[in-house]
């Protein structure tokens, strides 16, 4: 078994980690056309402790579990922040949930971004489309501890301007000392941003090689290609780390849909250091 | 003061080039400014000029009927703007739109064709540091047309 990047709260339901837990939708905020953030309380405890980079199994009525990655800051355990888009029958019934309705959530699961390898070092964050959402806890950590680390640097693609996410926190963590880097895929003549892909981000970011920790979460195709640029300035695959995403159904390890070569993703990831799961990655059939 | 042959010899396109070439090419180059707004060219122009962006932000567009410009790609230093004076008709493909005023480095498309013609080693340079630029433009508008961000690609 591959080690964990890092370690996580231990897991604190009273019911086990396969019973769901009632939380109560206090908030709801669109992003995108087809994406909304939640902001959940639990009904059952006070609080919901967990780790940069976790995920949780989510449900609304009888539509299906689906794992989704925890999107708030660490440090306000009270409320629990999910950002889910709406591609499927479980997704589009947690995005139609209206304020005040309950959830069925079991977790937290899954390893965390070592946020505290980058300490003294760089943290190079790279986010494709709704693959920000995972780093957020990552990139709000990073700024409570901001003297902690040398240069944060945000690098975000995503499709189209219009689907960008947090696009005013965005620019309140570029004041908080976070270099943020956006491109889009296309655009129209209205948008004065970056157009080109994140990959582009990489080189024009200047990174320093030797003293900089890269965490990304994205497509796969789009990290691979990350990867490839890191590689080509110098960064080793060892100081690269990624969040992916497989079928997880049980998120304890158990029933195997989310193995990938030796591991398993809900338990030994979803964080992978790269050197560690890279080769198993290029298995096309796996 | 920094010479036209000291601001070309920090861009990454012409890393390693021998002294006596970073000469040779010097000699068909000029600085130059742009304001934001302008057209540093227009698609079916003829592509007489290859631009080093030393500051600045350029946008490549494409005009579609209905839709306006679209926006392709930005470029910015130290990359280089156009291919296209190459290869015959030597006509650009796209429009380059000045986003943010950029200091710009021109080179004389015939001047560096000849030269080229002139020594096949030097030519021999170019071309391949050229193919670089393109394979690693090609490389990033393939991606761009996979759509990754699109439902089907989906990551969390």
């Amino acid at each position: 078994m591959l080690a964990r990047p890092s370690e996580q709260p231990p897991f604190t339901s009273a019911y086990g980690p396969m019973a769901p837990e009632r939380f109560e939708v206090i908030a709801k905020r669109q992003e995108t056309a087809d994406t909304w953030t939640l902001d959940l309380r639990p009904r059952d405890r006070v609080d919901f402790p967990f780790a940069p980079g976790q995920f949780t199994m989510i449900s609304a009525g009888g539509a299906g579990e689906v794992p989704i990655s925890i999107s708030g800051p660490a440090d306000d355990p009270a409320v629990l922040v999910q950002t889910v888009r709406a591609v499927g029958l479980a997704t589009e019934a947690i995005c139609a949930a209206t304020v005040g309705q309950v959830l069925a959530v079991r977790g937290p699961f899954g390893g965390s971004w070592p946020t505290e390898v980058a300490r003294g070092a760089d943290l190079v964050i790279v986010a494709g489309g709704i693959g920000l959402a995972p780093l957020r806890p990552a990139v709000l950590d990073a700024l409570a501890h901001r003297d902690e680390y040398r240069r944060v640097v945000l690098l975000y693609g995503g499709r189209s301007p219009d689907q960008l996410l947090y696009p005013e926190e965005l620019a309140r963590w570029a004041e908080r000392g976070c270099e943020v880097l956006i491109t889009v895929d296309s655009a129209g003549p209205e948008w004065l941003g970056h157009v080109g892909v994140v990959t582009r981000l990489l080189r024009r970011a200047a990174i320093h090689p030797q003293r900089s920790f890269v965490l990304m979460c994205g497509p796969e195709v789009m990290m691979r290609f990350v990867l490839e640029t890191a590689s080509a300035q110098g960064i080793s695959a060892d100081r690269v780390y990624a969040s992916l995403e497989r079928n997880m159904q049980c998120g304890i390890g158990h029933c195997g849909h989310c193995q990938l070569g030796p591991t398993l993703v809900c338990r030994d990831g979803p964080v992978y250091r790269w050197d560690e799961l890279g080769p198993w990655l290029e298995i096309r059939e796996l | 003061m920094q010479t036209i042959e000291d601001l070309i010899a920090v861009a990454p396109v012409f890393d390693g080039l021998s002294k006596d070439y970073l000469a040779l090419i010097a000699d068909c180059a000029r600085n130059e400014r742009a304001d934001a707004g302008k057209f540093l060219f227009h698609e079916g122009d003829l592509a007489d000029r290859l631009f080093l962006i030393r500051s600045g932000t350029v946008r490549l567009e494409v005009y579609a009927p209905g839709r306006g410009s679209l926006a392709i790609e930005t470029l910015e230093a130290p990359e280089v703007i156009g291919w296209s004076w190459l290869f015959p008709p030597y006509r650009w493909h796209l429009d380059a739109r000045v986003l943010v005023e950029a200091g710009l480095v021109s080179f004389d498309a015939a001047c560096l064709r000849g030269k080229s013609d002139a020594d096949h080693e030097l030519g021999y340079e170019l071309m391949r540091r050229f193919a670089a630029v393109m394979v690693e433009r090609l490389m990033a508008t393939r991606l761009q047309l996979l759509d990754i961000y699109g439902n089907a690609g989906a990551a969390v």
